[in-house]
């Protein structure tokens, strides 16, 4: 019973994440690459509402003592590279990790043909994994520090001009866009 | 935005989720994911442990058991590794119901640029895939484990990951993307 939870539990977090990012069309890469060509919000619209609507509910559970935080290394140099690399890397693929198994599974075959390619890409990390260490992830390393932390800004405030500040950007992107609907007849 | 808009439109008509309530679902599975899992929403992590199976036969298993990438990142059947399990299954069930599931084999928007090369369109997907996981597993996260989970926990590394991830992304869809 035990072990079947242990498999069940993941595999349903999981079967939901990618049925809502199917649903959300995250999985096209169309979008993805129209984001980034500022022609298509989906993939901000979806990532800014899960940061809001999750921050809120993750802050409550941590006050009222139900999880805890679970913050990366600010590895500054190394998220920096690894992550312009990512963007690189997203654009010429057209999806994100997560987003390329949900198309895989909708049928986009060059999806599969990159999978492929990140496992080459996790392999050849791990090959050169000691050099990295010793050069790269030792580099401005801060700890697992929050933004609340470096700042003394509270919880609280941030979220609330998260909130705003996203709630501001999507209006104007959704009135834009009701304005090219119109345009077009 | 609409003349793409209106060529998606076929293959996305029958799929009406309000991006927004995508986000606020992925939000809200991200509280249970903490508080019932104590293991926020991620990816690579799981994938770089399953690459050590794919490394065997390449390297040698003694080569993937000598390495010390993967001896702090074992291949465990643990949380992550069924939770990438169940994406695809997930994304499967909603391409069926919702009519969308179709093969792909060069995407619209890659066509326009770049033509209907099958060859090519491949080539790019796998060296974007490579180039992609490296960065991933450089900055110690992806778009769900930095973007989503660490950017919801107010993570210094993460917010740097996301601005840095959509400026470099915004830059090579401008190179890549330019008028020929």
């Amino acid at each position: 019973m035990t072990s079947l939870m242990i498999i069940a539990g993941p595999l349903l977090m999981g079967a939901v994440f990618g049925y809502l990012l199917q649903q959300g069309k995250v999985t096209s890469c169309n979008v993805i690459e129209n984001q980034f060509r500022l022609r298509d919000f989906t993939v901000l619209k979806v990532m800014g509402t899960a940061i809001v609507v999750g921050g809120i509910g993750v802050l409550l559970l941590v006050d009222t003592g139900n999880t805890k935080y679970y913050v990366k290394d600010a590895n500054m140099l190394a998220v920096a590279l690894g992550a312009a690399l990512f963007g690189i890397g997203m654009v010429v693929y057209g999806y994100c990790p997560g987003t390329a198994l949900g198309a895989i599974a909708s049928g986009s075959v060059h999806a599969a043909v990159g999978a492929f390619g990140m496992i080459v890409g996790a392999i050849l990390y791990a090959l050169s994994f000691d050099w990295v260490k010793a050069h790269i992830l030792n580099v401005w390393a801060l700890g697992k520090v929050r933004l609340p932390d470096i700042t003394g800004v509270p919880d609280g405030a941030w979220f609330a001009a998260l909130a705003i500040g996203a709630g501001a950007f999507f209006f104007w992107v959704e009135s834009s866009e009701a304005k090219a609907r119109r345009a077009q007849g | 935005m609409t003349d793409v808009m209106v060529k998606d439109s076929r293959k996305s008509k029958r799929i009406d989720w309000s991006p927004y309530l995508v986000g606020a679902g992925i939000g809200i599975l991200s509280w249970v994911a903490f508080a019932a899992f104590g293991d926020p929403l991620g990816v690579t992590t799981a994938f770089s442990r399953i690459a050590s199976l794919f490394a065997a036969p390449v390297i040698g298993s003694d080569a993937v058991a000598a390495n010390s990438y993967w001896k702090s990142m074992p291949l465990k059947w643990d949380y992550g590794v069924w939770f990438l399990v169940g994406i695809p299954l997930g994304a499967f069930l909603s391409a069926i119901i919702s009519g969308t599931w179709r093969l792909e084999l060069v995407p619209e928007v890659w066509k326009q640029r770049f033509g209907p090369s099958v060859f090519k369109r491949f080539v790019a997907a796998f060296l974007g895939g490579i180039v992609i996981m490296y960065g991933a597993r450089l900055a110690g996260g992806c778009t769900s484990g930095h973007g989503i989970s660490g950017g919801l926990q107010l993570a210094l590394s993460s917010w740097l990951f996301l601005a840095v991830m959509f400026a470099t992304g915004l830059l090579a869809s401008r190179i890549m993307f330019r008028k020929a």
